[in-house]
């Protein structure tokens, strides 16, 4: 992807403080647009759904810039790896099998935390199918992922089936969260969890600069590449987990976000590259929230605009140059 | 051998035949049927209710299949199916919209809209991969995916906005308990394109080869490619009225197939015709056993038992997919 | 010293290097001939622990590959492999600085940019250090690769057919280069390299393979002969003396 005669300067650090802008101007615009007086009402719930909003907006940027420069493939996004199905699949087995009433007792932290628990277990077992033993072929693995989507959403509608009707409202309204009632709690921890995983990532960036190299050269260059990976897989799992807990899976949004950032910012280095991947992705999220409340005014869970202009976008990227 | 297992396949079709017709909440026995004086109910629910619902999954089975197998030559890239194409997706946009505009439209009419709209999504999708430089297997399927979440989600919007995102979900998920004499006959078209997708089978074969290859035979490629379209957007179109979306079927079947017979399309469809069939049969019987007297829909187990089989697949050492 | 102990790697039941105790001599150009699938890169591939071996093990200056910590390898023993596929957009400049991440973790020094500049030098890549790889022929942008490894600043470089790609002058220039490298500032080179003149035109020491096995090993005088190179690539292939090299003729 090249946007050509757009960028023609390489300044990634002066793109990036545009991007800062806009996005301030996009946050600003949403908590002020239509107010009509009623601040301490609106203030509040706004900044809920904003703080939602960047959550998510970080939480899906950074995982899919990451795993995208560990698979060397720009195309791959953890959702495509059916992450994102894996985590309702999780929700739905804990009501499956300990019922509504008791998982309405459990404090919604705990559950979070018992997710994301297992989602990163699970991203230890694709680690192994990913980079363990006989390395396999990278489209191999991306079916594979595709199909794993596909089974964990049947086995989720199956065992919903399975499920109580009145017990299936429950899980309705109770885990398919959407910008508009983000659970404050939950609120809470996803952005502790998040700051966590963006603390160790730190350390890490000039790390992630040499995977951009492929795994030869950054094992070459005295990479632990076994651990990094690993590590970086955790990681990811962790943000999905944040993101699919608070506005359910979101497949193409990430793919779109990266894309977009690596063009814009046109280098390699993860220190200006995530900060952009998750400034676009504030933009879109929270513009696309005011245009859609205000425009259209729809309001519902963006996810429907996101997955169709995500969607439109990366055909057309595809059609100019096909990346990875 | 391949006699052998093709008897086999048979007996287990007819097996899971009689299976499903003698299961449901009304009882309908052997006893019942076959006294001197015969249950006229049983025999009413089973001439009303159970062999529609065994020829609609049958035929279902059968023309997703082959469907399947057509995408994947036509695309050539064994990942494509008519789910993973936009096909089915357009579809769905086509029967919502007829449903939307025109509420009075019969059956047969809506079933036309979804067909165009098929036939536009899934011509789209080839458009697409045409125009995408450096294509590569991995691409192909992602393409697809893409584009049929676009669709997806126009018609979530719209289907939001005139309240029919119900009917919507049972576009998505095939699911043969309504099916009832008088409301699945449309299916038997499914059989008619069938024969024909048999009878052009060596142009398909030809084609699955490359446009050069096919030119150089002397055959025209730009007809063969939309006959092709025409027979996946016909069939998708009238499962997706009919029955709904069976999900991995034209991914899993062809596949199958491929890994005993090779991919001649003469002598495969049969293959997957027989084989479609019976998995469909099999989920759909599994759907009404597991949680009986409730049923789950096919398109769940067949999501469920495809994708496990699929992977193994996949996954086995030296698979030659892909 | 590069010392590689009966190293095997097998797929399933394929042996593609099979039981190969080897020493590599220190400083010089070694390199390593054979036919297609005789095990070079992967034998290759495993001294530089970028592939693991199913069984045996290396020792670089008496350190084992397997065990010792990736960055202190790194500074010794720098590998070039030979499809080097990028997807994001790297200037010259930037991918030859990587070559410094052993020494200075990404956040390089004056000294770092000097060794920087001088392996862009040698390289004679001063013209295009700031175009971006995807800009550059296949041959410009294995001269970067190469200057990356060089910049590295290891002991022993290895490197997976450095010539691919690359018309003859750059052929020879790099060879040249190479070569240089090895005299002036006393590197270890080990090279798979698939034309045999060049291979014998630059070693001091040549290895050929076959068949995952060391078949020979020597100076080019003790290689580069007929019966030698029929066992090797069952051909015939005539070797003539020119100017004080051997060079083979196989082209008839």
């Amino acid at each position: 992807m090249s946007a050509d005669g757009l960028v023609v300067v390489r300044r990634p650090e002066r793109t990036l403080f545009i991007l800062g802008c806009v996005a301030m101007a996009c946050a600003a615009l949403f908590m002020l647009i239509d107010v009509g007086g009623q601040w301490d009402f609106v203030l509040p719930f706004r900044g809920r759904k904003l703080a939602t909003a960047l959550l998510v907006g970080y939480a899906i940027a950074v995982s899919t810039v990451l795993f995208q420069t560990v698979t060397g493939n720009r195309v791959l996004t953890p959702a495509i790896l059916g992450f994102d199905n894996l985590y309702v699949l999780i929700q739905t087995c804990l009501l499956f099998f300990l019922g509504s009433g008791a998982v309405a007792n459990l404090d919604p932290r705990l559950l979070f935390g018992v997710e994301v628990l297992i989602m990163v277990a699970f991203s230890g077992l694709l680690y192994w199918g990913l980079f363990g033993g006989a390395r396999r072929s990278l489209h191999l693995v991306l079916l594979t992922g595709v199909v794993l989507g596909v089974l964990f959403r049947s086995l989720s509608s199956f065992l919903q089936r399975l499920i109580d009707p009145n017990e299936f409202i429950f899980l309705q309204d109770r885990f398919f969260a959407s910008f508009n009632n983000p659970d404050q709690e939950l609120l809470v921890a996803s952005f502790l969890v998040t700051l966590g995983v963006s603390v160790v990532g730190f350390r890490m960036l000039r790390t992630f600069d040499v995977l951009v190299l492929g795994r030869e050269t950054a094992i070459n260059l005295g990479v632990d590449y076994q651990r990094t990976v690993a590590l970086i897989l955790v990681l990811v799992a962790i943000l999905v987990s944040v993101s699919s807990a608070l506005v359910g899976p979101v497949t193409f949004f990430g793919l779109l976000v990266s894309n977009l950032s690596h063009a814009l910012v046109r280098t390699y280095r993860h220190a200006l590259v995530l900060p952009a991947a998750a400034l676009v992705a504030a933009v879109a999220l929270v513009a696309g929230q005011v245009v859609l409340e205000h425009v259209f005014a729809f309001d519902t869970n963006p996810r429907v605009i996101i997955e169709f202009v995500g969607g439109l976008v990366f055909i057309t990227m595809l059609m100019r140059k096909a990346p990875g | 051998m391949k006699s052998l297992l093709a008897a086999a396949a048979v007996i287990v079709i007819v097996l899971l035949a009689l299976v499903s017709l003698f299961i449901g909440v009304g009882d309908v026995s052997w006893a019942a049927l076959f006294s001197p004086s015969p249950d006229e109910r049983a025999l009413q629910l089973l001439v009303i209710s159970r062999i529609p619902r065994l020829l609609a999954v049958m035929l279902v089975g059968t023309s997703l299949g082959v469907a399947g197998l057509l995408m994947q030559m036509l695309a050539r890239n064994r990942f494509v199916e008519p789910a993973t194409a936009g096909s089915a997706e357009s579809a769905s946009l086509g029967v919502l919209a007829a449903t939307a505009l025109a509420p009075q439209l019969p059956v047969l009419g809506k079933m036309l809209v979804a067909a165009c709209f098929a036939l536009a999504g899934t011509a789209l999708f080839l458009l697409i991969l045409r125009r995408i430089p450096l294509r590569s297997v991995l691409i192909v399927p992602l393409v697809g995916l893409v584009l049929g979440s676009v669709f997806d989600s126009v018609t979530t919007f719209v289907a939001y906005r005139f309240d029919l995102l119900q009917s919507v979900n049972a576009w998505k998920t095939g699911d043969f308990s309504t099916v009832l004499r008088g409301r699945y006959e449309l299916l038997w078209v499914t059989l008619g394109l069938t024969l024909g997708a048999y009878v052009a089978a060596d142009r398909f074969t030809v084609a699955g080869m490359g446009e050069a290859f096919t030119t150089s035979l002397g055959l025209r490629y730009s007809r063969i490619v939309a006959l092709g379209l025409v027979i996946v957007s016909l069939v998708t179109a009238m499962v997706v009225v009919t029955v709904g979306m069976v999900p991995f079927l034209g991914l899993l079947v062809p596949n199958v197939v491929s890994l005993f017979m090779g991919d001649n399309a003469r002598r495969s469809i049969p293959w997957v015709a027989v084989g479609g069939a019976g998995f469909v049969l099999l989920c759909d019987v599994l759907g009404r056993v597991v949680r009986f007297p409730y049923e789950i829909p096919g398109a769940t187990i067949a999501g469920v038992i495809g994708s496990v089989l699929f992977l193994f697949l996949l996954l086995r050492r030296d698979a030659r997919v892909g | 010293m590069i010392e590689a102990k009966n190293v095997t790697k097998r797929y399933g039941t394929a042996l593609v290097v099979d039981d190969v105790s080897l020493r590599l001599p220190v400083g010089g150009i070694t390199s390593i001939i054979g036919p297609n699938g005789a095990g070079k890169s992967t034998l290759l591939s495993m001294i530089s622990r970028v592939l693991p071996m199913s069984s045996g093990n290396v020792l670089v200056d008496g350190l084992d590959v397997v065990t010792t910590p990736g960055d202190v390898l790194a500074k010794r023993l720098a590998i070039l492999r030979q499809d080097n596929h990028l997807t994001s957009r790297l200037t010259v400049r930037e991918l030859v600085t990587f070559g410094r991440y052993p020494h200075s973790k990404g956040r390089p020094t004056v000294k770092d940019q000097e060794h920087v500049e001088r392996a862009i030098q040698h390289m004679g890549l001063e013209a295009l250090s700031a175009r971006f790889l995807d800009e550059l022929s296949g041959g410009q942008r294995q001269r970067a690769f190469v200057a990356m490894v060089l910049c590295q600043d290891t002991d022993y470089v290895l490197l997976d057919e450095p010539l691919n790609g690359l018309d003859l002058k750059h052929a020879v220039s790099m060879m040249k280069q190479l070569r240089t490298a090895a005299d002036t500032l006393g590197k270890s080179f080990v090279l798979v390299l698939h034309d045999l003149n060049f291979a014998s035109c630059y070693s001091d020491h040549l290895i050929a393979m076959r068949d995952g096995k060391v078949a020979f090993q020597g100076r080019s005088e003790d290689i580069m002969r007929p019966d030698v190179l029929r066992a090797v690539y069952d051909l015939e292939i005539a070797i003539q003396h020119i100017n004080g090299d051997w060079i083979a003729t196989h082209y008839r």
